[in-house]
């Protein structure tokens, strides 16, 4: 493997790690205004509590090893797309305000206003994450000096928007799956029937998506077709979320979770399959794509941050794993709670 | 239409304000909460393990706002300045990476434990918790001040890339790691935050007394508050003349405008006071002291500075922005040692905690420390103008192309007022937590 290959594997897997672990977080806030109750909201904001800021940092980690690795691609990509990444980063500032606030004040009003906020900045998050990532399949307007400038309404388009649905159901299931491990009694009943729904809307949007990027005419949509591992993948996800609903049925709830990381894993592993080696695909000429070839630091550099990777990434997973252990099982609401 | 490049700089000055409103009180109060926690472990004293409690809890709110803000500050290098990134991703990427995979990654995860883990875990493991995250701060300042100070005195890279897109490639990690400012600053900017945690620290503390509540966490807090504020106060003068004279060595023009310096001299002159005026090339109403600044650069034998008439005047930095905002830092930090030496006094003879006036000072001078490191980077960062890196990007080359100037206005927009609204939810969740105080926290009444 070239130093190119491994960092998109590694910028992989470091979205798979935002996608999984921060994934419930949103997830949880979409799923929000559905619970009934002060008490009820509060359990599903403290079942995030603890850990939804060290989740957050794999996006962190994501940005930033993209920097490194591929700057020409990452001041294309995010100079481009400057009205949606500045809509999803204000998102994520309101986000950790919503969090963090929420419980300080107990007035109604007040928990009214941070839960809406809450819930529409997860909502919208989601969205866009999905948005873009919908846009890099279907390619982007780059032009022959590798920039892009794209208006909000071009990044539109029926199948990104498709992605951003997918996106977003994707993550209310995950967070459904995590909130039947944290919760218990009639609101563990509730999580469940969401999670239901939300299955049954992610793999319609799941088909419905593959659908539509087979049938459009762009470089990504034809590698699928000179890749049969992504068919075994595609397969293999409508049969993971077939498993998570019966073990979902049995009441195997860590199981069906394991399940849910499965389908999002499989989900990230196409998008990686329809893109690879391109960062950002042309859509007006494919010669003018930005690749991991084309828009990569020196080898030098690339070698360097291997090392950190290397030894990081391990660390990282033990973190997490600590935190994890620290405040496993059922959601107890506490002096120092949310 | 206002031009984009100043839009852009107006975002990023404004975003990166904010933000750091909030690292240097994570940075210094992580640490010290690991020397109160550490102190409980050692003497089995409850007062240090309440007043880690309560400090945790404004830890938290401090940190969220810390985490928020800082996402937007990586992403706006993509955004906002696709031409910066271009130019010195092969350098300055690295840095950042590590930030995020090795320093990141620590203090957030353990940041859950050290807030919510208090009755989950046992004191030691908690202990050991509060050390990881202010590792993990500590080493997330140095990583991202190591970055900023390649921006000031570039090192280990060789220029690349062509004429449009020009790019700097390192060719020596270590010496992009150890690049000139890279120590002198990060010791600063540490010292800088410890110095605004002390501060934080005797306000709370002055704040009890005056109210005649929580007596034993106030003078605790007060003795642990004036050691490090006194010590942190004495070693800012030390590391601030460290990097006077590594500016004076590599960013001439730089220094020249912190001094007001227009005409070269050998003898040149310390300015107290003064007004540049670039047109005439003078400071007006100066106060100065002789020779001073040739001796504190060069030593007894003295030397020359060079003026700002020695570079072309598109080189210049603001020198008015700059003058002023060196000098008021200066000015605080001297206040800051002043201070910090009548109170450690006052405290030694027992009168400090009977002057109410000296109480409400300490409640004052809070606001300090927040200034004076602002002021400490405006310096820097209008001093390192018209440049991105210095001496080989300008400014105007850096910013994206292809952002209009419309939408950057927007985003400010948007961004202004969101973060109006978070400080004065942060500043009321602050206070509401000063007032409710340790013991009633340690109860539980929420």
């Amino acid at each position: 493997m070239d130093l190119q290959t491994f960092w998109f594997a590694t910028l992989g897997v470091f979205l798979a790690g935002y996608a999984v672990l921060d994934g419930f977080d949103l997830g949880v806030g979409i799923l929000h205004p559905f619970a009934k109750g002060d008490d009820e909201r509060r359990v599903l904001l403290n079942a995030i509590g603890p850990v939804w800021d060290g989740n957050e940092v794999w996006l962190v980690a994501f940005g930033a090893s993209f920097f490194a690795a591929f700057p020409d691609a990452y001041a294309t990509l995010f100079s481009g797309f400057y009205i949606p990444f500045m809509l999803l980063l204000l998102a994520l500032v309101l986000r950790a305000a919503s969090i963090e606030f929420r419980g300080k004040h107990a007035s109604p009003a007040w928990r009214r206003l941070w839960d809406a906020a809450f819930c529409g900045s997860s909502l919208l998050a989601a969205l866009l994450i999905g948005v873009a990532a919908g846009n890099l399949i279907a390619g982007v307007p780059v032009d022959s000096e590798g920039l892009l400038a794209a208006d909000l309404g071009d990044l539109l388009g029926p199948f990104p928007l498709l992605t951003g649905l997918l996106t977003a159901a994707m993550f209310a299931m995950h967070g459904a799956s995590y909130l039947c491990l944290k919760t218990e009694g009639a609101l563990q009943a509730r999580c469940r029937a969401w999670k239901v729904r939300s299955l049954l809307a992610f793999i319609v949007l799941y088909v419905a998506a593959l659908a539509l990027a087979l049938g459009q005419e762009s470089v990504t949509s034809r590698r699928m077709m000179d890749r049969p591992w992504m068919w075994v993948v595609a397969g293999a996800g409508v049969l993971v979320a077939g498993g998570v609903w019966r073990l979902h049925r049995k009441e195997r709830l860590a199981q069906a979770f394991a399940g849910s990381c499965a389908l999002i894993g499989v989900t990230l592993a196409l998008f990686c399959g329809f893109l690879y080696p391109d960062l950002v695909p042309s859509s007006l000429d494919e010669s003018w794509s930005l690749h991991i070839w084309n828009s990569c630091s020196s080898d030098r550099t690339l070698a360097a941050m291997r090392v950190f990777a290397l030894l990081g990434v391990p660390l990282a997973l033990a973190y997490t794993v600590f935190s994890y252990r620290v405040f496993r099982g059922k959601v107890r609401l506490g002096e120092s709670s949310y | 239409m206002i031009d984009a490049v100043l839009l852009s700089r107006a975002q990023f000055a404004m975003t990166i304000m904010f933000h750091y409103i909030f690292p240097p009180l994570s940075i210094g109060l992580s640490a010290l909460m690991a020397v109160m926690e550490g102190l409980y472990l050692k003497t089995g004293d409850k007062t240090y393990e309440s007043m880690a409690r309560f400090w945790s809890r404004i830890l938290a709110a401090n940190f969220a706002m810390g985490v928020a803000t800082g996402v937007v500050m990586e992403f706006q290098f993509g955004t906002n300045w696709a031409g910066y990134t271009r130019f010195v991703g092969d350098v300055f990427g690295p840095a950042l990476a590590a930030e995020g995979i090795l320093g990141f990654f620590l203090e957030a995860c353990f940041l859950g434990v050290v807030i919510f883990g208090w009755d989950r875990v046992p004191p030691r493991a908690h202990w050991f918790s509060t050390v990881m995250v202010a590792l993990g701060a500590t080493l997330s300042a140095s990583l991202i001040v190591m970055a900023n100070s390649w921006q000031q005195t570039p090192a280990g890279y060789v220029l690349a890339g062509t004429a449009q897109v020009p790019k700097a490639l390192m060719t020596s990690f270590w010496a992009v790691v150890f690049n000139p400012s890279s120590i002198p600053s990060i010791v600063h900017v540490l010292l800088g935050a410890y110095l605004q945690t002390a501060f934080v620290l005797l306000a709370v503390s002055a704040y009890y007394v005056l109210k005649g509540r929580h007596p034993d966490f106030a003078k605790k807090g007060f003795a642990l508050g004036l050691k490090v504020g006194l010590a942190s106060s004495l070693a800012l003068a030390v590391t601030g003349h460290w990097q006077a004279v590594v500016v004076a060595r590599n960013q001439p023009a730089k220094l020249a405008a912190f001094e007001g310096l227009y005409e070269s001299r050998d003898d040149a002159p310390l300015s107290l006071f003064g007004i540049p005026d670039d047109d005439e090339r003078r400071l007006r109403l100066s106060v100065e002291i002789p020779g001073l600044l040739s001796l504190l650069l060069h030593g007894p034998s003295g030397g020359r500075v060079a003026g700002l008439a020695e570079f072309p005047r598109e080189d210049w930095p603001p020198v008015l922005v700059c003058f002023a905002a060196y000098h008021a830092m200066i000015g605080l930090g001297m206040a800051f040692v002043g201070w910090m030496l009548l109170s450690a006094f006052l405290m030694w003879k027992g009168r400090l905690f009977k002057s109410r006036l000296l109480m409400l000072g300490h409640v004052a001078a809070v606001a300090g420390p927040y200034l004076a490191n602002q002021l400490g980077w405006c310096a820097a960062e209008f001093g390192r103008q018209p440049w991105a890196v210095y001496g080989l990007l300008r400014t105007k080359d850096a910013v994206s192309r292809v952002v209009p100037a419309a939408h950057v206005l927007g985003s400010i927009a948007m961004f202004g007022t969101l973060y109006l609204c978070l400080f004065a939810v942060w500043a009321y969740v602050i206070g509401a937590k000063i007032e409710r105080g340790p013991e009633e926290e340690h109860k539980g009444t929420a």
